[in-house]
């Protein structure tokens, strides 16, 4: 009898366990649905859009003829084909680097100033509002990146390489984190970037505006910030190593219906 | 009309040849690979670029396969060997100050001060569960929730203690001791933690007193 009881206590005392575990993350799956209905996300697409449009720079132009890759000015479904190939630049670029090189082109800005210049502050954060924006204007389009040319398979090979690649103090690669099915930190889920994560999970979700810090981050702070957690030296911004490994994670997620500007913790 | 087709033909010829020229071998692209890491990073703060240099242990483990069995055996037996034992064969120190390392999941980003060990924690509930009481635990490693009462240590004085203690010291060393790619941190080996916050952290798996063998 008194072992029935006690048996019965620590099944109780488990359930009251994981009871416990599932509202906090359910508390947090509600805390982000109901900031869903006003993501500050839309002050930055705004943003973008008015810095798209607006004559700027010493050229005193607007960005209304940058050629995101499907031709100059096509906005629309863009996000969701980056990073690819661009003939002019003879590489391979993604959102950002793709931007900068609009702003140095058209509007005169100068992109190795730009890139340069820490994240938040100046010309970098009307990059990161435009990159809003662009990828706003791609919300429930599914990524399908174009693989057809040589730089873009290269690319993906490099990233996968560099998605793998161990180093630092605590010898962290980012398959350390991101490399299985159903893990997490603390209570953070942590998507498998080796494969399609699924809709708006992961590639899919970024930029994306977080809660805790009230920041718009970019993919490029995303993987910075990854970075720094890794305990690795600094990425540079938009270094060959970012956008291989965007191309791996975007070539992976290929399907994958884009939330992006998600709304983050 | 014929020369016409011929010219075509050539160049579709042409193009299909670099098409396959430039798509380089597998080791092409882990040198690319290299050369990227290479050149993407810079000094930011405490960490230097030196940090991707890689020794043995990270190059093998750094591909969706599995290294060989003999490299692996080389990176275990190089890990054991690098394992530095407890002054005085004393194993167990705090377990409170081991709990608060556990919780504290600071040290060695580009953002910390210093490289001291004092400025460190100890990771453990990212990825591991410790304390039944604390909900937020990561999943990464598996939970050690009764990690001393699971393996028989009542009491300080249990004869169970001696090789568990010694298993856990060196798993806390250099966790490639026992597996040559395991995701854990080698925070003796590194320097991440000192001899005193390992023993605190020991104490906490291992104490009959700590909460987590209740």
């Amino acid at each position: 009898m008194r072992t029935r009881t006690l048996i019965g206590l620590a099944a109780l005392a488990l359930c009251a366990g994981a009871q416990a575990q599932k509202s906090a993350a359910d508390g947090i799956a509600e805390y982000r649905k109901m900031l869903e209905d006003g993501n500050p996300a839309e002050l930055f697409e705004a943003k973008g859009e008015s810095l798209w449009k607006q004559k700027r720079g010493p050229k005193n132009a607007s960005l209304e003829k940058c050629d995101l890759g499907l031709g100059p000015g096509v906005v629309k479904g863009a996000f969701v084909t980056l990073p690819r190939y661009f003939p002019d630049t003879q590489k391979v670029q993604d959102l950002e680097s793709r931007l900068v090189t609009c702003m140095a082109t058209l509007q005169g800005f100068d992109a190795a100033e730009i890139a340069k210049t820490p994240f938040g502050r100046g010309e970098m954060a009307n990059v990161t509002a435009l990159a809003t924006w662009v990828a706003a204007e791609s919300r429930g389009l599914r990524f399908n990146l174009p693989q057809g040319n040589a730089a873009e398979r290269e690319s993906y090979e490099i990233g996968k390489r560099a998605f793998f690649f161990r180093g630092g103090t605590h010898d962290f690669s980012c398959a350390s984190c991101h490399g299985e099915d159903g893990k997490r930190i603390r209570l953070q889920d942590l998507p498998n970037l080796t494969k399609n994560p699924g809709d708006g999970i992961g590639f899919a979700a970024w930029p994306a505006y977080r809660v805790s810090n009230g920041q718009m981050w970019s993919m490029q702070l995303r993987l910075n910030d990854c970075y720094r957690q890794q305990r690795f030296p600094y990425p540079g911004f938009g270094s060959e190593v970012t956008i291989a490994l965007a191309t791996y994670m975007g070539v992976n997620a290929k399907g994958a219906e884009s939330i992006a500007p998600a709304i983050k913790r | 009309m014929k020369k016409i087709h011929l010219l075509i033909g050539g160049a579709a010829a042409a193009s299909l040849l670099t098409g396959c020229a430039s798509m380089p071998s597998p080791a092409e692209l882990d040198a690319k690979a290299r050369q990227a890491v290479k050149t993407s990073f810079r000094d930011q703060g405490i960490a230097k670029t030196d940090r991707l240099n890689q020794d043995l242990g990270q190059s093998a483990c750094s591909s969706d396969k599995a290294p060989d069995d003999a490299t692996a055996d080389k990176i275990m037996a190089e890990a054991l060997h690098s394992v530095k034992w407890p002054a005085n064969g004393q194993y167990l120190g705090d377990w409170k100050a081991g709990e608060k390392l556990a919780q504290d999941g600071r040290g060695m980003t580009w953002t910390d001060a210093s490289t001291d060990s004092k400025a460190n924690g100890g990771n453990c509930y990212n990825c591991h569960q410790i304390d039944k009481k604390e909900i937020s635990y990561g999943t990464i490693g598996p939970s050690l929730w009764n990690y001393g009462k699971n393996r028989g240590i009542n009491s300080l004085s249990s004869p169970a203690l001696a090789p568990i203690a010694q298993y856990t010291w060196v798993k806390l060393w250099n966790a490639k001791a026992y597996s040559a790619c395991s995701n854990m941190p080698r925070f003796g080996h590194k320097g991440l933690l000192d001899e005193q916050q390992l023993r605190d952290i020991m104490a906490l798996l291992l104490d009959p007193k700590s909460p987590v063998n209740q």
